[in-house]
């Protein structure tokens, strides 16, 4: 029963609360009991609210028993990636220097979750600071991939793709940098969606590079990918960057989501995706075939700017990045060292034992590239190359509706495998960064398995704030399909 | 040692607060002080996850002081991030503007002696956030308070246009004056609203050629007693060490000093100057700033009339002297309120002499300007309009302005509740009249003869009259009665 309950998606949970045919308190309990059981194992959850999420369940479930209109997730647990604030626990961004912080406000998405009545469980690891592509990165602990447990789950969102896909809550925020939603959610076999930048509001994320962060769901299906963009996107004054309702509509993203796109026209840049394993190219083949029976058109494209993707985006993210974390110094919140000898150590010494290695990679590159002397020809130079990339999507999207690519490179790959050499771990993170230099919205959705049956991610790029055909896009080839309903079995594992 | 030829030669760099209602980029109520911390956000103290969001009041001030200084406006500018680690800094790095300052190329014309004026010309202005302030009571501690973290601050930076200590001190007292004119700024100068930063260095002529000494830039002044002291004590100074050194710009390094107030030295801080790497680079959680012609005409509506304009229109026009004309228009309601009573109709030097005379003691014993007092430019207009007719006398004036403000009654009123009005009794002056036309046969035939003579001797009769009652008469009265007899 319990197990049953977990396996429902949230719009099925919610529309099965909201109707009183199950209490949000069972829910919850199922969800704190699958946590207990596998999450020593899993390592999804940085922290859990159990207290809150109880309490804000029996909640619901009087309101809806007194008949009262309840919010969208109504009752329905979800979890948030460590890097988003809330005032209900610490906000680590699995970061030592961090580890004890508690933020006094609500991050923007964390206050609409709890306007739409959602039931936060917890807060899911990731690599420290959202700089990473296995998770293995977090100062704090490990997570490993559900569906093997010695393989990754991916990064940086891995904990929310964990537990979204172990059924340790129903849906999860992640945060994409460079691909940190949507190749977690393709190495744990879920959906994630990165919106356009501008279309969620950053305000509360701690940010890594800002120009390029997002915040998106990941969710067990496209219809609950929507549901949550409905209850997120939007602008919200406290960020500049949010892009205003009358610039770009929010719409019902549910309202027409089983509606084919007619005329459907998919660009394709086999070049560019040679580089994927085999399995994957066939996965990517059959997809496109899928879309083909459904009478779209697929456009062969070039976009010759896509290959310097990875050296803009680590100098762009990284120069962001190491001014973005300037403030963790040790004076005003955060770690601080024991006995420093003058204010220089309290920076040096407190940075030094809060920060893990490759955060301090990146801070120190992003430091170079924006020195004087290097920043034209480094940070200056990665400008123009994202205006070349986001010039290569643009004519793309003149002939195509969207553009579909593998969402990585590989599969899962083998916990340890790729730590030791930055440049290998940077490289899984090909075809996900270019969505991000040009800010357009892109999705992840399963499209198969491979030889050790690990999931593998179909990726769908649109034109920005265009979420509403994206998710229409990727949902003709979900209703087509049950990738998205196989589940791993990681209790077998752990027994 | 000879005495050297030498030109002084200085530049001003200038922070002025500005008087905005919130800071810079966060909803914080802009007040000074407080308890420590106590006036702070998320966002000011740079909490993780915080935005900024750039507060268009504290644009719009900045723009209305860059047009006042003539300045061009860009009409695209954005903000960047300038990274240095300093404890009262709470990201680490300053919202600053760097390359596209919103204001560049203008002038400020400052007045020198005797109406006299110079002007001094602008490189930039720009607008960026405060820090906040360390202070180092704690023993083994330094703490730290950010209330003023946040704060916008308007950086104007001159060219070293600027040649004697008087003219550095003139140009810092002249930008308050224009500050509080545009009402961008307090200006208040004990609480840090305005910090100066003069680069000074001397031109020597020495044997037919010139010499440079080296720049030293004095840090952080924040009177204008400081200002001019450090300029003039760094004159002394760079002649002595240049007789001693010979060191010039070529040879030596650009230092930096401090002022110590109480000893009247400037003292060395750094020398050579350190290449400073503050990685500048655009601000991404902020949008770019674009000025379009509508926006800038709406900041245009709030210009006022400068007080340099003021001062010399006031010359010119009202034939003040430039003393006076310079100490009606210290204040931009003191000078308004007078231009205001002299429009009225009153004479300029009267309502002059009222205001500096009496005006400005009353307000500074009751601590605020002459617009304040209570009192309408009408008022004071009419007080002086009957002052000039001889209603009442000068001595009186005075008497009636503190009444004035005391009882906030017409000039009139008071004048004949107080009995202060000349003699205006029509059946006293009647007689006094009839004895001096009697007295004047010749003159009487004149006033009446409607001939070339007429107006001659009507004004000698009138004479006469002033002249027996001792100019006690209110010669409007008397007019009047010679209109009726000589009619
Ligand atoms: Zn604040």
């Amino acid at each position: 029963m319990a197990d049953e309950l977990l396996n429902l998606t949230c719009k099925q949970l919610r529309d099965k609360i909201a109707a009183g045919a199950v209490k949000s308190t069972a829910v919850v309990e199922a969800v704190l009991a699958q946590i207990a059981d596998i999450d020593d194992t899993i390592g999804a959850y940085i922290s859990t609210f159990n207290k809150h999420a109880l309490e804000t369940a029996e909640a619901v479930d009087e309101k809806i028993a007194a008949g009262e209109s309840m919010g969208a997730l109504a009752g329905v647990p979800v979890a948030i990636k460590d890097n988003m604030c809330t005032d209900l626990g610490a906000t680590t961004c699995a970061s030592r220097i961090l580890e004890n912080f508690q933020a006094p406000y609500n991050a923007h998405v964390v206050e609409k979750l709890l306007a739409a009545d959602a039931v936060i469980i917890g807060k899911t690891n990731l690599d420290e600071f959202a700089m990473g592509s296995s998770t293995e990165n977090s100062g704090l602990k490990r997570t490993v991939n559900p569906w093997d447990m010695e393989r990754v789950p991916g990064g940086s969102s891995g904990g929310s793709a964990a537990a979204v896909a172990a059924r340790m809550c129903f849906a999860a925020l992640g945060s994409d940098t460079g691909g940190s939603i949507r190749q977690p959610a393709g190495f744990c076999g879920v959906v994630g969606l990165k919106p356009t930048y501008g279309r969620v509001s950053r305000f509360g994320l701690v940010a890594y590079g800002s120009s390029l962060d997002q915040i998106g769901p990941v969710t067990r299906d496209v219809a609950d990918a929507a549901l949550m963009m409905n209850v997120i996107a939007g602008r919200d004054k406290r960020d500049s960057t949010s892009v205003s309702e009358e610039m770009a509509p929010v719409c019902d993203y549910l309202e027409k989501l089983d509606e084919d796109v007619k005329g459907l026209k998919i660009a394709v840049a086999s070049g560019f995706n040679a580089g994927a394993d085999e399995h994957i190219r066939n996965a990517l083949a059959s997809a496109l075939d899928i879309y083909k029976n459904l009478g779209a058109q697929i456009v062969e494209v070039k976009m010759p700017h896509l290959d310097y993707a990875i050296a803009a985006y680590y100098l762009i993210a990284t120069a962001e990045a190491s001014s973005n974390l300037a403030r963790y110094d040790g004076v005003h919140y955060g770690h601080r060292t024991e006995s420093p000898a003058d204010y220089i150590e309290v920076y040096s010494k407190s940075r030094a034992e809060g920060f893990g290695a490759e955060v301090k990679r990146r801070i120190m590159l992003g430091t170079y590239a924006l020195s004087s002397g290097y920043y034209d020809a480094y940070y200056l130079k990665a400008l123009k190359v994202r205006n070349l990339i986001r010039k290569d999507f643009t004519n793309v999207f003149e002939k195509a509706d969207c553009i579909i690519m593998p969402t990585s490179p590989t599969t899962a790959f083998k916990l340890g495998e790729k730590i030791e050499d930055p440049l290998q771990m940077y490289l899984t993170d090909i075809y996900t960064l270019a969505a991000n230099l040009a800010g357009v919205p892109a999705i992840s959705i399963p499209c198969g398995f491979d030889a050790d049956n690990l999931p593998i991610g179909l990726q769908i790029l649109s034109p920005a704030f265009t979420e509403e055909k994206l998710l229409r896009i990727a949902r003709m080839f979900e209703s087509k399909t049950n990738y998205h309903t196989h589940r791993p079995k990681p209790a077998e594992h752990t027994k | 040692m000879s005495e050297l030829e030498y030109k002084l030669v200085v530049g001003l760099e200038i922070h002025v607060h500005l008087a905005t209602r919130t800071k810079l980029f966060c909803g914080c109520e802009l007040v000074y002080g407080g308890e420590a911390n106590s006036r702070v956000c998320p966002v000011c103290i740079g909490m993780p996850g915080v935005l900024p969001v750039m507060n268009a009041q504290a644009y719009e001030f900045a723009v209305l002081t860059a047009l006042a200084l003539n300045c061009k406006i860009a009409n695209f500018t954005k903000w960047d991030r300038k990274s240095y680690y300093y404890p009262d800094l709470p990201k680490n790095y300053q919202i600053s503007q760097y390359d596209l300052p919103l204001g560049e190329a203008g002038y400020i014309e400052i007045p020198l002696e005797t109406g006299r004026t110079k002007k001094i010309r602008i490189i930039r202005v720009h607008l960026e956030e405060d820090a906040g302030k360390n202070t180092h009571t704690l023993g083994n501690f330094s703490a730290v308070d950010l209330n003023r973290a946040g704060t916008p601050l308007l950086e104007i930076v001159t060219e070293p246009d600027m040649n004697s200590p008087e003219e550095v001190r003139a140009l810092a007292v002249e930008l308050q004056r224009i500050v509080r004119y545009l009402g961008v700024s307090d200006a208040d100068m004990q609480k840090g609203h305005m910090r100066f930063e003069p680069n000074i260095n001397l031109t020597i002529t020495k044997a037919g050629s010139e010499h440079k000494t080296p720049i030293v830039e004095v840090k952080n002044l924040n009177s204008f007693r400081a200002v001019e002291k450090s300029v003039a004590f760094e004159v002394q100074r760079q002649l002595d060490e240049f007789a001693e050194t010979g060191l010039t710009m070529a040879s030596g390094n650009k230092s930096t000093r401090g002022w110590d107030d109480e000893n009247e030295v400037t003292i060395l801080q750094r020398e050579k100057e350190e290449a400073h790497d503050y990685r500048y680079f655009p601000d991404p959680d902020l949008v770019p700033v674009e000025i379009d012609a509508e926006w800038l005409d709406e900041i245009k509506l709030r210009l006022c009339e400068l007080p340099i304009e003021m001062q010399k229109r006031f010359v010119t026009e009202y034939k003040l002297s430039d003393y006076d004309a310079g100490v009606l228009t210290g204040d931009r309601f003191t000078a308004e309120f007078f231009d205001t009573a002299v429009k009225a109709g009153a004479d300029a030097k009267r309502v002059c002499n009222l205001l500096t005379q009496t005006g400005m003691k009353l307000a500074n014993e009751a601590g605020c300007n002459v617009a304040d007092l209570g009192i309408s430019a009408e008022d004071l207009s009419k007080l002086a309009k009957m002052t000039d007719a001889g209603d009442i006398s000068a001595t009186a004036s005075a008497a009636i302005f503190e009444e004035m403000v005391k009882t906030k009654k017409a000039p009139d009123v008071i004048a004949s509740e107080l009995n202060l009005l000349q003699k205006s009794d029509a059946g006293e002056l009647e007689a006094v009249v009839d004895e001096v036309l009697a007295a004047n046969p010749d003159a009487v035939a004149d006033a009446t003869s409607g001939g070339k003579k007429t107006k001659k001797a009507r004004g000698f009769l009138l004479g006469q009259v002033m002249q027996k009652t001792k100019g006690q008469a209110n010669p409007k009265i008397v007019s009047q009665i010679l209109d009726k007899k000589l009619s």
